[in-house]
């Protein structure tokens, strides 16, 4: 061992090294570019899906990824003396006993939308208003740009006030106007504005407000009736369990089928988020594999055109040997080449990687709906595809080392 | 210096064998010069390279300066050529991405020595064969002569017992063949075993002692009066 690292710290080693690998600067270059590129599409691919990772797990940072949405649609079985065709009407109590029943259930946030006309001064638009509780801000919490969401004396007193979205706020607002406590009149009553967020959109209507439930129940005469219910569940309960409970429960409080699909709609988030995970995964998984793939490929074209250059220097090792060169000697020189090979390529494919990723990024900072945020590969990440390199460098530059030492000296000296 | 008893060599060719060396007795003293002469294919060359270890006898005695040399290893060869011997071929065999400096130091390297220590003892032994100035030079920004110079430098460079030369002068023309004979005689006269395989007879009248070989066996071996290059020049 201790052998090992005096080789490889003298410089005589190196300039030895250096000398044959300058001697043919092309070939040496032209060896590299495999595994150059192996680690460049590595770095490159890992970092991309990384970055989209990150931008995703940011859009739902502050939502309750586990939950299902569940509102009232048409039977479509005939039950219990029901006919085919009736609509079901979600109300504030089934909510409750959802909340009370099913287990596993965390929070059941009641919801409903309506498509309002909204105006001031002389702009006006028809938006997507939601009536909401300020248990909204927990479970899919909206990110805020300006002043609060709606809060619990809101409710009790139903105000009217009113979360604007970043769009409407650019379509009732002159620029750089400060809408915090102004005026907006929306389905002809005014609402205080109190806060404004950003749209975060993961399918879906777009929603372009919020005002209290209580006031969207009064102003729109809703009675308990719900549009829909948001049903987050325990980190440690199963998502899709808790979506089948939640309706099987609902199924006999409306005295739906069992088996009637369509008497309630519903988009299991968790579901989705889950899909899209494994999608990350998987393509984690391809880049690694291609990336990899690109790797040894790359290495085994510099054992490969080592062996050429070896049998192009059959007679140089012939005479280095008559010197006095033990095939030892000889087989850590030509191993270190191919390791010197791998390593420098494998560095510049770690910079000119690293170089695409910092371009990445600053375009994804530079562009209105980027979809990477911070793309990146952990040092970790790299340092083993640095050992990959080393390891696979040193086992295929022992077949030309040994191809090398195959040829006495005598006939590679005879050699011309 | 050199003992070699009823060695014998040969190789296969097809399905017979070629018989190289049929029973060579040799024996060579200490400061002698011996030039080994005959026709191609008389087994001149392969008694060279089995004296020079690069080659293995199949059977027969070879004892260097009281060493008995049989059953290597090719670690153990390579040892005993680097401290045994020093090698000057036909063709220079110089490595031609080294300098010259670097090509006369590179057996020192190879027995470890200190970079400092084999620089400074190569640029030494480049200065004995006249070449200081260029010792930075690559072998082709130089001419035949003086790369044989060099490659005479690189021999000397780890003091060998014995030197072995295979047509030193075989790709030089008649002057520069003769500066380095006088080379040789001038190292020979400093008391280095010189051996030498050549075809030319005035090379060969040039050392101490003939030894002529035909179809592998010694026929002549007669010592001479040593012919001076220098008179030649």
């Amino acid at each position: 061992m201790v052998k090992i690292f005096r080789f490889l710290f003298d410089r005589d080693t190196w300039q030895e090294v250096f000398g044959s690998l300058k001697k043919n600067t092309l070939r040496s270059v032209l060896t590299m570019v495999g595994v150059w590129w192996g680690i460049l599409l590595l770095i490159g691919l890992l970092g991309s899906a990384r970055g989209i990772e990150n931008n995703f797990n940011v859009l739902f940072e502050d939502f309750a990824t586990n939950s299902v949405f569940i509102g009232g649609g048409r039977t479509s079985m005939p039950f219990k003396g029901y006919e085919e065709g009736r609509p079901i009407i979600l109300r504030l109590d089934d909510a409750k006993k959802v909340e009370e029943n099913v287990e596993g259930v965390e929070f059941v946030v009641p919801r409903n939308m309506g498509n309002s006309k909204m105006s001031r001064k002389t702009f006006s638009g028809t938006f997507n208003i939601t009536g909401d509780f300020p248990l909204l801000n927990v479970v899919a919490k909206p990110d805020l740009t300006l002043g609060r969401f709606i809060n619990q004396r809101d409710i009790d007193e139903r105000r009217k006030v009113i979360v604007i979205s970043e769009d409407v706020y650019k379509q009732l607002f002159e620029k750089d106007e400060d809408p915090i406590g102004e005026l907006v009149t929306v389905s002809n009553t005014s609402f205080t504005v109190i806060g404004v967020f950003k749209v975060v959109n993961f399918g879906g209507p777009q929603l372009d407000g919020h005002m209290p439930f209580t006031t969207f129940q009064q102003l729109y005469n809703r009675g308990d009736r719900i549009g829909w219910m948001m049903v987050t569940g325990k980190p440690e309960y199963d998502i899709n369990q808790i979506d089948a409970d939640v309706k099987l429960l609902l199924k006999n409080l409306k005295k739906v089928h069992p088996n009637d699909n369509r008497a309630f709609f519903g988009f299991n988030l968790g579901d989705q988020f889950s899909q899209f995970t494994g999608f990350l995964k998987g393509m984690q998984f391809l880049t690694w594999f291609v990336g990899l793939a690109t790797l040894i490929a790359g290495v085994f074209a510099i054992g490969g055109i080592l062996l050429i250059t070896v049998k192009e220097r059959t007679k140089e090792i012939g005479i280095r040997r008559a010197l006095g060169a033990t095939p030892i000697m000889i087989k850590k020189q030509i191993i270190v080449e191919s390791v010197t090979l791998s390593l420098v390529a494998g560095f510049i494919g770690i910079i000119t990687g690293g170089l695409i990723l910092m371009w990445f990024n600053q375009s994804m900072l530079d562009s209105e709906e980027p979809f990477m945020r911070n793309p990146s590969v952990p040092i970790g990440i790299v340092f083993f595809a640095l050992l990959i390199v080393v390891v696979l460098g040193t086992l295929i530059g022992l077949i030309p080392a040994n191809k090398a030492t195959s040829v006495k000296p005598i006939d590679a000296l005879r050699e011309e | 210096m050199l003992e070699i008893r009823d060695l014998h060599k040969s190789y296969p060719i097809g399905d017979s064998h070629l018989h190289v060396l049929k029973g060579i007795d040799l024996s060579v003293e200490d400061g002698e010069m011996v030039a080994i002469m005959g026709s191609s294919g008389s087994g001149k060359s392969t008694l060279l390279n089995i004296i020079g270890m690069l080659d293995h006898a199949d059977s027969g005695e070879y004892i260097l300066d009281g060493l008995p040399i049989k059953d290597l290893t090719e670690k153990k060869a390579a040892l005993y050529r680097n401290k045994f011997l020093g090698f000057i071929f036909q063709s220079f065999n110089l490595i031609n991405y080294k300098n010259a400096l670097e090509n006369v130091a590179l057996p020192l390297y190879y027995q470890g020595m200190k970079r400092k220590e084999r620089q400074e003892k190569a640029l030494f032994h480049l200065g004995k064969v006249g070449l200081t100035d260029w010792a930075h030079h690559l072998p082709k920004e130089l001419s035949g002569g003086q790369n044989q110079r060099v490659a005479i430098a690189r021999a000397l460079a780890a003091n060998p017992k014995l030197l072995l030369a295979d047509e030193p002068t075989g790709a030089l023309d008649m002057n520069t063949s003769y500066e380095i004979m006088e080379f040789i005689q001038q190292l020979n006269d400093e008391g280095k075993t010189i051996l030498m395989v050549t075809h030319e007879d005035d090379i060969a009248h040039m050392c101490k002692r003939i030894v002529r070989l035909r179809d592998g066996v010694i026929m002549e071996d007669t010592k001479i009066d040593q012919v001076r290059a220098k008179k030649h020049v």
